[in-house]
């Protein structure tokens, strides 16, 4: 289907859901609230004439003016049909996403990298921990109020060993 | 750590510059190769800027062979641990080259992920600056730490 087939169909088949769908980069685009995304992602991967049987990508934007604060953003694809859908999620700080695990398997690293980077929770998730980072890490780095300049304290800001070996070198002795 | 000068022995001098000529033709590299500097590394290792007209020509897979660490790329707070521990690893004498911008402050990466700078955990001898260095920065730096060897003291026992 074109991405204006795409956006008939749905309105079509989700009519008391009133979608805003527009065409953005030759893709069909699809805002949609956060109590009826479950529904929409179930209807999209087991109805035949969807048959978005690939997710792509989850991935999470921060708009740290705005009042829901995050995008999460699901790139959809059909092998079948080849076609795509993109979908834009409105979520507030602190609010928690219904996970998709049960309907795509590659959800699962998708979330926990989300939830590593900005620490958005999702529901139903397995396992639910940090994909990249190491345990200690404290906050989420790519949240935009994350200084950029901030360090964990997993390796201290000195320089012990440097200071030794410049001793050493002064000295012109080899470390003993 | 803690280290002393001995009262050294008259033949000391002697010893040292032999045993140090010795060590700067016999360098064998451990490389701990994690970012693009990699591929500088094998130009430099390979016949075209041949390194084994220094006696370094031979890479040392195993820490416990090595004698120098070449910490070739970028590294992160997560590989940092097991960096130390390739370290602790070896036997002496041991030196480390830092290879790259990214080794040797961080380079260009001033985020929350990247260790700005390898000397604070592993001693550095030489530092090669470059993103990615020149091979011939390279051949400059084996033999600047070829000088320091031959200049250093050598205590056979301790």
């Amino acid at each position: 289907m074109t991405p204006e087939e795409i956006i008939t169909r749905l309105n079509e088949r989700f009519p008391e859901h009133g979608l805003e769908c527009r065409v953005d980069k030759g893709h069909a685009v699809v805002d949609i609230s956060l109590d009826r995304l479950s529904e929409l992602l179930k209807a999209l991967k087991d109805e035949a004439d969807f048959g978005f049987n690939m997710l792509m990508d989850v991935t999470a934007v921060d708009w740290l003016e705005r009042d829901m604060r995050f995008d999460i953003v699901y790139h959809l694809y059909s092998v079948d049909h080849n076609h795509r859908l993109r979908i834009k999620v409105m979520v507030a700080d602190g609010q928690s996403v219904p996970s998709s695990v049960k309907l795509w398997t590659i959800a699962d690293w998708m979330e926990r990298e989300i939830w590593d980077m900005y620490g958005i929770r999702f529901d139903g998730h397995p396992n639910l921990k940090r994909l990249l980072l190491y345990e200690e890490f404290k906050g989420h780095p790519l949240r935009k109020d994350y200084p950029y300049d901030k360090r964990q304290p997993l390796i201290p800001d000195t320089w012990p060993v440097r200071d030794e070996q410049q001793k050493m070198d002064d000295l012109g002795i080899h470390r003993p | 750590m803690r280290y002393r000068i001995r009262e050294k022995p008259p033949y000391q001098n002697v010893v040292d510059r032999i045993i140090g000529w010795g060590r700067k033709y016999s360098i064998f590299f451990y490389p701990f190769i994690t970012a693009c500097c990699g591929m500088e590394y094998m130009s430099v290792a390979s016949s075209h800027y041949d390194i084994d007209r220094f006696g370094a020509g031979l890479p040392r897979f195993s820490p416990r062979q090595a004698d120098v660490l070449l910490v070739v790329g970028t590294i992160n707070h997560k590989i940092a641990p097991i960096l130390l521990r390739v370290w602790n690893q070896m036997a002496e004498p041991k030196w480390c080259i830092s290879f790259g911008a990214c080794a040797s402050v961080g380079g260009p990466y001033d985020n929350y992920a990247i260790l700005q700078g390898i000397d604070r955990i592993v001693p550095v001898d030489i530092y090669i600056p470059g993103c990615p260095p020149r091979p011939e920065a390279v051949i400059d730096a084996l033999m600047k730490l070829q000088e320091k060897i031959q200049n250093q003291k050598h205590p056979l026992f301790k």
